[in-house]
C-alpha cells in the first residue's frame, strides 16, 4: 500500500495550503471582527441604483 | 478615501443559469431512463449506446459535473463579485470558463455513451478529458483569485473561502486520481492497480462529495440564504470554525467506501474514524442555515425560493449524519453493494443540492432580471411536487437495500443459505424500483414548472449586462493595485509569498515524476498463483470496463459469512495486482463476479451458458434485469492495439515476459480458438476475434488463480 504514502502526502500538502491560508487570513486581520460582515452583504448592493432613483 | 466605479459581470451570470437548466432537464431525463430500465429492461432498446452500463455514468456525470457544476459557477460569478465589491478579474477567462466547461461536458456525454471510459467512477472520463477539465478548473481558480487579490473589501466573507477550498481540492484530487498512461487517443490505463488504485479513487470520489457537492454548496448557502431571507447569518464565527475543520476532516474519510474490502484494516479505521468525526463540522452548516431563519419563518411560508433552502439544510443535515452511521463497519456491510447507498446519494443530490439550486435561482433570476418571479404559485407548486419526488424516490430504495440485505443474508434450518439464487433477491425489489420511477416523474414534472417559470421570468425580466456599482478603494500597501502593478511585481515583493509559490509549483512536478517509482516495488502481498492477463483475457476486460459492467456487478467478495458461502473465497489484496484500474464496483445490481472464473463456484458458468445470456439473458434468467448484448458476438476486438496495450502494462509494471508484445496476437488467437471450439462443440459458431470470446476469457480468469492450495502470500 505504497500507495498510502502519496496519499497522505498529498493531503497533509493540500492541508498545509489550508493550514497556510488559515494563519495567513488571521494576520491580515480577517477575523478581527467577525459580525459585521454577515450584517454587510444584506444591504449593500443596488446602492448605486437607489441613489440615482433618489436624484430623479 | 476614492469612490471608484465598476461593473458587476451579469451577462456570465445568466450564461452558467441557462446551462444549469438545459443540463438539469437532460441529466434528470437521463436518470429517468436509467430507473426505468431497472424495472423494465425493455428500455435498455436494445441498442449498445442506450444499455443502463452506459447511461448510469451519463446520469451520474450529467447531474453532477452539467446540472450542479453549472449552477455552482453561477451561484460562484454572482456572489463572488458582490461580496468582493469588484469585477471578475478578467472576462476573457470567464467566457473560457464558461465555454470550456460546455464542451467539457458536451464531450463526456459522447464519450460515454460511446463506451470510451477510464472504469473510475465519477471519474470515468477519458485523458484528453481530464486534461481539459484541468485546464478550465485552473481558468477559473485563476479568475477567482485574481478577483480576490483586487477586491474592494477587506475582509474576505465566509463564502469566498468556501468557493476558494473548492477549487484547490478539486484541483488536488483531480490531477492525482487522473494519473493514467494513454494506450491511444481514446484508452488509457491508470498507473494505480488493484487496491492501490481503488483506495485512490474513492479518496477522490469521497472528496468529490466534498469539494465539488459540498464547500462550494456551503458557500452558496451563506450568501443566498441571508439575502433571500433579509437575515445575517446566526453565528459568523460558527461558520468560519465549521469551514476550517470541515475541509481538514473530509479529506481522510474516503476509505469508508471500501469497508471490509480488500484494503488494510488500520486503513479502513482512519476513514471510519474521520468519517464520524464529520458529523461535528457537516451539523455546524446545518444548525447555522436554520438558525438564521430564527424569527423569519413567517417568511418561509411566503416564499418558494426559502422553502427549497429549509428543503435543502434540512436533507443536508440527514445526509451527513446518515454518511457517518453508513461508515460504520456494521451498517456499512447492509448499506454497501445495496440501494441504501443509493437512496443516501438522492437524498444529498435531490434535497441538497437540487434545493439549494432551486432556492437559489427562483431568488437571483428575479434579482438579476430586474423583476419578479413570473409565478411564485407555481414555484410552490415545484416545491411541494419536487419534495414528494424526493420522499418516493428514496423511501423505496431505503426498503429496497434492506429488503435485499436480509435476503442474502438468510439461513434455513439446514444452514444453507434461504435466497442462494441472487435473481429471487433482486426480482423481489421490482415494486420498490416502480416506485421510484413515480419519485423520478415526479421530480421531472417539478422541474419542468421550474423550467417554464425561470424561461416566463427571464422574457418579462430585462438583464444588465454591464451592472453599475460603486465601493471605497481598498487601500493596503500589500495589496496589489490592478492598474499599475503586475500580478508578477506584487508576488515577487514578499520573497516569502514567492518562495512558497515556487514550492508549490516544484512539489507538483515532483509528485508526478515521484509516483510511478513508488508504484514500482509496492510492497502488496502478492500471491504466487495470481497471473497476469493474457492478451485475450486483457481485451476482454477492456470490453468489460467499457460497456460499464461495473455499474450493476462488484468483483469483491467480502469476508461475511452470507458472502463466502454464496460467492466463495473472500478477496484478497494480492488478487487484484494486475487490475489497472481496479473493478470493485460499488453496487450489487446483479451477483458478484469476483469468483466467476473459479470453477465450482456458484458464479461459474460455462461458455455456452455466458453466449446464451448475454444474447438472451431473459430465456436463461426469466425475471432478470440485464440487458442483452447481442452486438458482443458480431463486434471484433482491434488486434492492432494487442501490442501497445501490452507495452503499457509492462511500462506499470506488469510482469510480461520480454517482447511479449509481438506475440500478443498469436497467443491471443490460441486461446480465442480453445473458446472456439468449447462453443462449437455446443453448436455455436463464433469468430475468434469476436468480442464476446474474449469477455468469456475474461470472466473465466476472475478468481480463476485462486486456488486453497496455492492461496499464500509469497511476501
Amino acid at each position: 500500500m505504497n500507495i498510502l504514502y502519496l496519499l497522505i502526502g498529498v493531503s497533509l500538502f493540500a492541508a498545509i495550503i489550508f493550514l497556510w491560508l488559515f494563519i495567513w487570513s488571521v494576520k491580515s486581520g480577517q477575523y478581527d471582527d467577525n459580525y459585521t460582515p454577515s450584517i454587510r452583504i444584506l444591504f449593500d448592493d443596488d446602492e448605486v441604483k437607489e441613489k440615482e432613483i433618489t436624484k430623479k | 478615501m476614492e469612490i471608484q466605479k465598476f461593473n458587476y459581470d451579469n451577462a456570465i451570470v445568466r450564461n452558467f443559469i441557462w446551462a444549469t437548466v438545459i443540463w438539469g432537464a437532460v441529466a434528470i431525463v437521463v436518470g429517468l431512463l436509467a430507473a426505468l430500465q431497472l424495472a423494465f429492461p425493455v428500455f435498455n432498446l436494445g441498442i449498445e449506446f442506450t444499455a443502463f452500463g452506459r447511461v448510469r455514468p451519463v446520469h451520474t456525470n450529467a447531474v453532477i459535473f452539467a446540472f450542479i457544476g453549472n449552477a455552482m459557477f453561477a451561484g460562484v460569478y454572482y456572489s463572488l463579485q458582490r461580496v468582493l465589491k469588484a469585477r471578475m478579474f478578467n472576462d476573457i477567462l470567464s467566457k473560457i470558463n464558461f465555454w470550456g466547461w460546455q464542451l467539457i461536458i458536451v464531450l463526456a456525454a459522447v464519450s460515454l455513451l460511446g463506451g470510451i471510459t477510464t472504469g473510475k467512477e465519477y471519474a470515468e472520463l477519458e485523458w484528453p478529458i481530464d486534461i481539459l477539465i484541468a485546464i478550465i478548473w485552473v481558468t477559473f481558480g485563476w479568475n477567482m483569485i485574481g478577483t480576490i487579490i483586487k477586491r474592494r473589501v477587506k475582509h474576505i466573507y465566509v463564502a469566498v473561502w468556501w468557493y476558494l477550498a473548492t477549487f484547490i481540492g478539486v484541483a488536488v484530487l483531480h490531477i492525482v486520481n487522473s494519473i493514467e498512461i494513454p494506450v491511444s487517443l481514446l484508452k488509457s490505463y491508470p498507473i494505480y492497480a488493484g487496491a492501490q488504485d481503488a483506495v485512490v479513487q474513492w479518496w477522490y470520489g469521497h472528496n468529490a462529495v466534498a469539494f465539488f457537492l459540498t464547500t462550494p454548496w456551503l458557500g452558496i448557502m451563506y450568501y443566498f440564504l441571508p439575502k433571500a431571507s433579509d437575515r445575517p447569518i446566526y453565528s459568523y464565527q460558527l461558520s468560519i470554525i465549521h469551514f476550517w475543520a470541515l475541509i481538514f476532516i473530509y479529506m481522510w474519510s474516503g476509505p469508508h467506501h471500501l469497508l471490509y474490502q480488500a484494503l488494510p484494516d488500520w486503513v479502513q479505521a482512519l476513514g471510519v474514524t474521520f468519517s464520524i468525526m464529520l458529523i461535528a463540522p457537516s451539523w455546524g452548516g446545518m444548525i447555522n442555515g436554520f438558525l438564521t431563519l430564527r424569527g423569519a419563518w413567517d417568511k418561509v411560508r411566503d416564499s418558494a425560493a426559502l422553502k427549497f433552502m429549509v428543503v435543502a439544510i434540512t436533507a443536508y443535515g440527514m445526509a451527513t449524519f446518515e454518511g457517518p452511521m453508513m461508515s460504520l463497519k456494521s451498517v456499512n456491510a447492509i448499506s454497501h453493494f445495496t440501494d441504501w447507498t443509493i437512496a443516501h446519494t438522492h437524498i444529498a443530490g435531490m434535497g441538497w443540492n437540487g434545493g439549494l439550486i432551486f432556492g437559489m435561482l427562483y431568488w437571483l433570476v428575479p434579482k438579476l432580471f430586474r423583476t419578479k418571479l413570473y409565478s411564485e404559485k407555481l414555484a410552490n407548486t415545484h416545491f411541494w411536487i419536487a419534495t414528494l419526488g424526493i420522499l418516493m424516490f428514496a423511501i423505496p430504495l431505503y426498503w429496497a437495500g434492506i429488503t435485499q440485505w436480509l435476503m442474502l443474508r438468510e439461513y434455513n434450518v439446514n444452514g444453507l443459505l434461504a435466497y442462494s439464487n441472487f435473481i429471487e433477491t433482486s426480482s423481489r425489489l421490482h415494486p420498490m424500483y416502480v416506485l421510484r420511477i413515480v419519485g423520478g416523474v415526479l421530480f421531472l414534472v417539478g422541474f419542468l414548472m421550474f423550467l417554464f417559470n425561470i424561461i416566463k421570468t427571464i422574457k418579462i425580466g430585462a438583464l444588465e449586462n454591464n451592472e453599475a456599482s460603486e465601493a471605497f478603494a481598498l487601500v493596503n500597501t500589500d495589496k496589489r493595485n490592478t492598474a499599475s502593478e503586475t500580478m508578477h511585481r506584487w508576488m515577487e515583493r514578499k520573497a516569502v509569498r514567492f518562495a512558497i509559490f515556487v514550492f508549490i509549483a516544484l512539489v507538483i512536478g515532483g509528485i508526478v515524476e515521484i509516483i510511478p517509482m513508488m508504484k514500482v516495488d509496492s510492497n502488496i502481498p502478492k500471491i504466487s498463483s495470481v497471473k497476469p492477463y493474457t492478451p485475450l483475457e486483457l481485451a476482454g476486460r477492456d470490453i468489460y470496463i467499457s460497456n460499464g459492467c461495473y455499474n450493476c456487478h462488484s468483483q469483491q467478495v467480502r469476508p461475511l459469512r452470507y458472502e463466502t458461502d454464496r460467492y466463495g473465497e473472500y478477496s484478497k489484496i494480492g488478487e487484484f495486482v494486475y487490475d489497472h484500474p481496479f473493478q470493485w464496483g460499488s453496487r450489487r445490481t446483479g451477483p458478484d463476479l469476483a469468483r466467476a472464473g473459479y470453477i465450482g463456484s456458484s458464479t461459474y458458468k460455462t461458455a455456452i451458458w455466458h453466449y446464451n445470456h448475454f444474447n438472451k439473458p431473459l430465456e436463461m434468467i426469466p425475471q432478470s434485469i440485464m440487458p442483452a448484448y447481442p452486438w458482443l458476438t458480431n463486434k471484433e476486438v482491434d488486434l492492432s492495439m494487442l501490442a501497445i496495450k501490452i507495452r503499457t502494462m509492462q511500462m506499470l509494471g506488469i510482469p510480461y515476459p520480454k517482447d511479449f508484445d509481438k506475440i500478443a496476437t498469436e497467443e491471443y488467437l490460441k486461446q480465442a480458438q480453445l473458446i472456439v471450439a468449447d462453443l462449437k462443440a455446443s453448436g455455436v459458431q463464433v469468430k475468434p476475434t469476436s468480442e464476446i470470446v474474449a469477455m468469456i476469457a475474461y470472466l473465466h480468469k476472475l478468481g480463476k488463480d485462486i486456488s486453497h492450495a496455492a492461496n499464500k502470500p509469497i511476501k
